[in-house]
């Protein structure tokens, strides 16, 4: 077993422990640790926003930070996309 | 790619028009009920897709550039960050709902939980800017492939 073999090794011990030890520790599925946002965003949404779809309500309003990455998100891949077969295309 | 038989041209058509307007539907519902802009967006660029294998590249080609659609795609996302800047001039804040609870386009609160077109303030308009860039974008990249690859087998 080479030395590079030996670091891979480590490194995946290290890696596994970590993402086990997250795995035990993560609180139970169900019980988010804190409600007050998801709270107040159930009481609120209709007054606030004027929208009955609660969803809706949370992607375009209280996070439309999150809306606009996906968009730009969504708006790079198309760019790369035409760019890569636009010269295919010549 | 060179379009398909008289048969699934013909249900293509009949179709097309159905799947548009389930699509706009879920975009322009999109604060009433489940769905919004990317996925009528993405219902609708399917339908445009089928038509798209059913009758050929090259004569989706015929019809439309995309250059007129990567046009369009900036639009919508010009639309949505244009939106969310006015929030600022309006609102104070970004992403300020700022034409909720007036008169105006989409300004009523529903009362009660009852299902009102006119609500949801900038929310419709939001839908609206993302639903066309997702329509145009998804439709976009489906012809440039289709178009590369039908160039391709031709030169060969």
């Amino acid at each position: 077993m080479n030395r590079r073999n030996m670091l891979a090794a480590a490194f995946l011990t290290i890696v596994s422990v970590f993402l086990l030890l997250g795995m035990l520790l993560i609180h139970p599925f169900g019980s988010p640790t804190s409600q007050a946002m998801d709270q107040y965003i159930i009481d609120n949404t209709v007054e606030e926003t004027g929208a009955n779809n609660g969803v809706t309500s949370v992607v375009f309003d209280y996070r439309g930070f999150d809306t606009l990455g996906e968009a730009t998100v969504l708006f790079t891949a198309v760019a790369s996309v035409v760019m890569l077969f636009r010269r295919l295309k010549k | 790619m060179k379009g398909m038989s008289t048969i699934v041209k013909t249900i293509a058509n009949i179709s097309f028009p159905i799947i548009t307007i389930y699509g706009l539907y879920i975009i322009a519902h999109g604060h009433l009920t489940p769905g919004g802009g990317f996925q009528g967006g993405a219902i609708v660029a399917s339908g445009l897709a089928l038509i798209a294998v059913a009758h050929g590249s090259s004569w989706i080609e015929s019809k439309i550039k995309e250059h007129d659609l990567s046009l369009f795609e900036s639009l919508g996302a010009l639309a949505f960050i244009g939106l969310a800047f006015f929030g600022i001039i309006f609102g104070g804040v970004f992403f300020s709902n700022f034409l909720v609870d007036t008169s105006m386009l989409f300004g009523n609160i529903p009362v009660g939980g009852a299902a009102d077109i006119n609500t949801g303030g900038t929310l419709p308009l939001m839908n609206f800017a993302v639903g066309l860039k997702v329509i145009v974008g998804l439709f976009a990249i489906v012809l440039v492939m289709a178009l590369a690859t039908h160039k391709k087998e031709d030169s060969s």
